[in-house]
């Protein structure tokens, strides 16, 4: 639907060299990236706002690199939600439609509709200088919603609420997306990629270093940088149970017949497990340690890194573990080795699907 | 808050006590004159002065004169302070220094400049005398050489305004499909308009007063600076004061009123 095919932009301090990618309909894909590598100045440059050196824009098959701003029907919801500071809030989700010959009757009930979707009824006469961000990111996501566009771009959406509005956000944005919204979201939050993305595409440098599903890309980087960036090896895909019995306050997450204890803030539902691999500790026996996670597994491969030695662990599924390599050496450490695996219940991480 | 403003003025350091008994000076330099000079003209010699017709009138043409340049020339001047707010181009700086010339050119020397222009002998003077329109002496006169004098204050306001409106907002307006002409109408202008409005409330108010570049373009009609001037200069400072007692009133309370609409405005940018 979306395809851009090697698009090319200096800047003063930065560039965008031949990214190519393509976004299919419907799909949700998540631009990760730390900041200032020009995640942003891509969103521009799709929706027309900055001009590309080179390199061409299509949307449905149609060349659109120089096509008008107003005529390519791709929102942009800004980081800082640019809402006009002068009109109410109804006014700047009218405003899109008020471009357009709309009826007043039309905009009206197209409004509404937004407004019910989104549930920002209760904003509509506000002022934008007295909304919360929460709230202002919402108005203008329905700003963007009403003119009904082909595809929906996302600068840091999250990065402006606090953590509980992001918990909203997060699944309002999925929302949408299940009804059908095609998104392209930039974000250096790893977890919000690995939250909301179909695919993820890493950008490092002004270029794609790597594309794929959350599990391609975190399960197998094919970058240092992507390693590093992502900072966590283990990625696991499984169920959230509610805290049982004899857990506390912990909650359990299963996965492939194992178990593992994880303290979460989410509701119980399907998504990812991970765990750095500087968190996990390996020894020779069971030891009681303050970490509740404890399983056997087998060493499978042995790898040197820049912060020690990078030590799989198949347990059922793999895990890996950096330890230094002094501990390899007293510990006698050997591919084919049993060895237990041990984490505490707060280094792991849920991540809702 | 009643109580806090008085332990403020309590707490004020001697050193801000002397700035702001240097401020009170200025104040009364600038009300002082005017104060006094209403105080020496008479009831009776004021209700005579707004009797007069050549009084009246002549306020009259000044205000108008004085306001139709303003109009007229916002209509150029906004979009191109606009332009010089937004863009960059070659030669911007010297595009800069020549719309602040008018402040720094003598008034004198600008009425004789605009003479040249609007005297029978020069092109657009002797067009405007093939449709027997004579300019010298005329209301268009006046308004040139009052806006000449005062066309800065207005873009330089207005260019200000536009320079605060964040340019991401026009591009969100046109990312919603809004053509350039409406961005600007919707979104640019309104959020400068409080800049705008103050920079043709300064152009009009700097064109109202003005004296050298219209009498020698215009002594005929008398605006009222020149009239007071006449007065002064024919009968004396008696005769002068009631005219320039009842001007500077009008002018007051027009200025005053609409400041009170700008201000009525509530400032966009926030």
């Amino acid at each position: 639907m979306l395809r851009l095919d090697g698009i090319s932009v200096t800047f003063d301090k930065f560039q965008l060299k031949n990214v190519s990618l393509e976004v299919k309909e419907g799909e949700y894909v998540v631009i990760l990236g730390m900041s200032g590598v020009g995640k942003s100045v891509l969103l521009e440059v799709i929706a027309g706002l900055t001009s590309n050196d080179s390199g061409a824009v299509y949307l449905d098959g149609k060349d659109i690199t120089h096509e008008k701003i107003q005529h390519r029907s791709i929102a942009l919801v800004y980081q800082d939600q640019a809402l006009f500071p002068h009109l109410s809030a109804r006014r700047n989700v009218e405003y899109g439609l008020r471009s357009r010959r709309v009826s007043k009757a039309q905009i009206k009930q197209k409004v509404d509709k937004v407004f019910d979707e989104i549930d920002i009824h209760h904003l509509a006469d506000r002022s934008p200088g007295t909304l919360s961000g929460g709230e202002a990111q919402r108005i203008a996501l329905g700003r963007a919603l009403v003119i009904k566009p082909r595809l929906l771009l996302l600068d840091e959406p999250l990065s402006a609420l606090d953590v509980q509005s992001r918990g909203k956000m997060q699944s309002l944005l999925r929302r949408i997306n299940h009804s059908g919204q095609t998104m392209l979201h930039v974000t250096h939050d790893y977890e919000e990629a690995i939250s909301l993305a179909d695919r993820i595409v890493i950008m490092e440098d002004g270029s794609i270093s790597q594309m794929g599903t959350p599990n391609e890309i975190f399960q197998k980087p094919t970058s240092r940088f992507v390693a590093n960036f992502v900072g966590i090896r283990n990625f696991i895909k499984g169920e959230l149970l509610p805290p049982g019995p004899d857990t506390g306050k912990m909650s359990v997450f299963k996965s492939n017949g194992l178990s593992f204890l994880v303290l979460t803030t989410f509701s119980p539902g399907k998504g990812h497990f991970t765990i750095r691999s500087d968190d996990i500790t390996l020894s020779q026996s069971p030891v009681q340690t303050s970490a509740q996670n404890r399983y056997e597994g087998i060493i499978v491969d042995m790898a040197p890194s820049k912060l020690g030695v990078e030590i799989m662990v198949d347990i059922g599924f793999k895990l890996v573990a950096i330890i230094t390599e002094k501990t390899v050496n007293t510990m006698k450490l050997a591919i084919g080795r049993p060895i237990w695996v041990n984490f505490k219940a707060t280094a792991g991480v849920f991540l809702p699907e | 808050m009643k109580l806090q403003s008085f332990s403020n003025v309590k707490a004020l350091p001697p050193l801000h006590m002397i700035f702001m008994a240097m401020g009170g000076c200025i104040l009364l330099f600038i009300v002082g004159p005017l104060v006094s000079m209403i105080l020496h003209t008479g009831a009776g010699e004021m209700m005579e002065a707004v009797a007069d017709p050549e009084v009246t009138g002549s306020i009259w043409l000044t205000i108008w004169t004085s306001m139709t340049g303003a109009f007229f020339f916002s209509i150029f001047g906004i979009p191109f302070a606009y332009i010089l707010a937004r863009k960059e181009f070659p030669f911007k700086r010297l595009v800069l220094a020549i719309i602040d010339l008018p402040i720094v050119v003598p008034h004198t020397a600008a009425g004789i400049a605009m003479l040249g222009v609007l005297s029978r002998n020069s092109l657009l003077g002797s067009t405007a005398d093939n449709f027997g329109i004579e300019l010298i002496g005329s209301p268009i006169a006046i308004m040139a050489a009052m806006s000449f004098v005062s066309i800065p204050f207005l873009i330089n306001s207005a260019r200000d305004g536009f320079e605060g409106v964040s340019e991401r907002l026009e591009k969100a307006a046109l990312n919603l499909g809004a053509s350039q002409f409406r961005v600007f109408f919707t979104i640019s202008l309104p959020l400068a308009w409080r800049s705008v409005l103050s920079g043709i409330i300064l152009m009009w108010a700097r064109g109202l007063s003005e004296f050298g570049a219209v009498v020698i373009v215009a002594y005929h009609p008398m605006i009222t600076p020149i009239l007071i001037y006449e007065r002064f200069s024919s009968f004396g400072l008696k005769y002068a004061r009631p005219v320039t007692v009842v001007f500077l009133l009008v002018c007051l309370i027009v200025f005053m009123l609409l400041r009170l609409m700008a201000g009525g405005k509530k400032n966009a940018k926030t």
